[in-house]
């Protein structure tokens, strides 16, 4: 039975990402945006573009998860071809676990080619026992807030618009661009409940010379997961019952 | 031991009920229709039967795996065609089959050649290659059917096939359809087409209001119709405003609207109802084209038992009945 499960989850995945991620408006979303904006800022103070490399990855974390992922589930759902993937001996669970994934293989495979070119690119040698771990817990993580909103939400385009109030909001108060430590400290204390700070302060962590430990921010990133996760998996059987 | 068994099934929705405690069974090989019109509980009723509903009471059992914990030992052995037409369009026609029996655990040398097999049997060899949205809505049809019967499963659940069809597709997928049957595949199939349930099936269940309301074979139920006459009238002129007075002088017997200028006289002493008609349709100057005294049909046995007019039936779900 969970063998049968898995083997689900991943074909569920890998026809995700040919039909859905591996697209423009996914590639575009994914990466092309992260870069174009990390770009406006490098063009106006290039000297310190290394200190933008962390928040760039994470940016890039962030939308190439959610690129497609907050609208895959609402749009199969209205297609009807959600149920054709449930009339499979295989849970609802199972389903959304498969769409998470998709968005995480999208996701890592976007990201990897990012801190690949600007790792080679700037010479930077992060630190790799921090930065995969903080990069996989992550891509989980917000492919998890993608699914999520994407079960909320009847509409596709309610989804992708609601998702672009928290993604955009992490974008400017998780110290992507700006750091957290210079902003007032009711914005510092928003950005303790955002879930992209710590994608931020692990990788800050991962690209810095003596990286401090970041156990307590992959726990931290953990509880999100489940927070987001659950709630999906609920709300579509709930969809089916 | 029967492959379906269903005792008292029910599904409410915020209070609405759907399907009220309907109870069945379907024997092995038999092709069983669920006949109703639209919002009898005949899709609500599949989606149950096939894990996509959870009913609200009531018990299903399936190829003897009871749904409320072995529906996916159950999903194994069922194939579903939804009324919609619900494969991927990114994917051709080979890709989707492939995809299907991948999800079923179907072996890889086996998944190949099943599919190679059914895009020929259902005609889409050629297209093979080709997007699923770039096909037909016959074909999509007919690929979605043979989605369903990629995993060889023993019970094939077919909701409203040929809706949306036009008439060669129609005839040609009942064709298939009977040779499944002639297989020895039991099938459930839900449809509003009278013709189509006659032609087709072995028994026929009855629903009305989310309520089985009779269950037996096509003859069976025309049978019931035979205990009274039927006498279809046309006239040259719109009868539809005239069918209360037409009623009023015929106590005994009902008078179903065909159409605009059709109707139906169920019951009553034939001979008093045709001398009435001659009368009605003189004294109205209505311009009698037509008087016939017909063999009871199904769809007269469904009048009967229902109450409904068939024609408002096929119009509900947006075609005609064929």
């Amino acid at each position: 039975m969970i063998r049968d499960d898995l083997r689900c989850i991943y074909l569920i995945a890998a026809k995700d990402m040919r039909t859905y991620y591996l697209k423009p408006p996914a590639v575009s979303w994914g990466m092309v945006f992260p870069v174009a904006w990390t770009l406006a800022f490098y063009l106006r103070s290039p000297s310190n573009f290394e200190d933008l490399v962390p928040g760039l990855i994470a940016m890039t974390i962030l939308f190439s998860t959610t690129a497609a992922e907050a609208v895959v589930i609402n749009f199969e759902l209205r297609l009807g071809s959600l149920e054709r993937l449930l009339l499979a001996p295989v849970s609802t669970d199972s389903v959304l676990l498969g769409k998470v994934l998709g968005g995480f293989l999208f996701g890592l495979l976007m990201t990897s080619m990012v801190t690949l070119g600007t790792a080679l690119g700037l010479e930077l040698h992060p630190n790799l026992s921090t930065l995969i771990p903080v990069g996989l817990i992550s891509l989980m993580v917000f492919s998890s807030m993608g699914a999520l909103f994407s079960v909320l939400f009847k509409e596709v385009f309610e989804a992708q618009t609601f998702l672009n109030l928290p993604r955009f909001l992490m974008v400017f108060l998780c110290g992507v661009v700006y750091p957290i430590s210079a902003m007032p400290s009711w914005l510092q204390a928003i950005s303790q409940l955002l879930p992209l700070t710590y994608t931020v302060e692990g990788l800050r962590a991962a690209f810095s010379a003596s990286p401090p430990s970041s156990f307590k921010g992959l726990l931290i990133l953990t509880v999100f997961l489940i927070l987001f996760i659950l709630p999906a998996m609920r709300m579509l059987r709930k969809r089916f019952e | 031991m029967n492959t379906i068994d269903v005792q008292g099934l029910t599904k409410r929705f915020d209070g609405f009920t759907a399907v009220d405690g309907i109870s069945f069974e379907v024997g092995e090989g038999e092709l069983f229709g669920l006949l109703g019109p639209n919002g009898s509980g005949k899709t609500t009723t599949i989606r149950m039967l096939v894990g996509l509903s959870r009913p609200t009471a009531g018990r299903a059992k399936i190829l003897g795996f009871d749904l409320s914990f072995g529906i996916t030992e159950a999903k194994r052995g069922i194939g579903v065609v939804p009324d919609s037409s619900n494969l991927y369009d990114e994917l051709s026609a080979r890709e989707n089959l492939l995809f299907m029996a991948k999800l079923y655990g179907v072996p890889k040398d086996v998944r190949e050649q099943k599919s190679e097999e059914l895009l020929k049997l259902f005609g889409l060899y050629e297209r093979r290659d080709d997007r699923f949205g770039t096909f037909s809505r016959g074909m999509k049809r007919a690929l979605t059917i043979a989605a369903a019967l990629v995993h060889d499963p023993k019970v094939l659940f077919l909701d409203e096939p040929t809706v949306g069809l036009d008439v060669v597709a129609a005839r040609s997928l009942r064709e298939l359809i009977s040779d499944l049957h002639g297989k020895g595949l039991t099938i459930v199939l839900t449809t509003h087409y009278l013709e189509e349930a006659d032609l087709l099936c072995d028994r026929i269940a009855i629903l009305v209001k989310g309520n089985v309301v009779e269950i037996d074979t096509p003859r069976g139920l025309k049978r019931r119709a035979e205990e009274r006459s039927v006498i279809e009238a046309s006239f040259g002129r719109e009868a539809t405003d005239l069918v209360g007075d037409l009623s009023a002088r015929l106590p005994g017997a009902e008078v179903v609207l065909l159409d605009e200028t059709r109707v139906k006289i169920y019951g009553g002493d034939p001979s008093r109802v045709l001398e009435e008609i001659f009368e009605f349709s003189k004294e109205r100057n209505l311009g009698l084209n037509a008087i016939n005294s017909i063999k009871p049909s199904l769809e007269d046995a469904f009048v009967r038992i229902t109450g409904l007019s068939p024609t408002v039936m096929a119009r509900e779900k947006g075609g005609k009945g064929r």
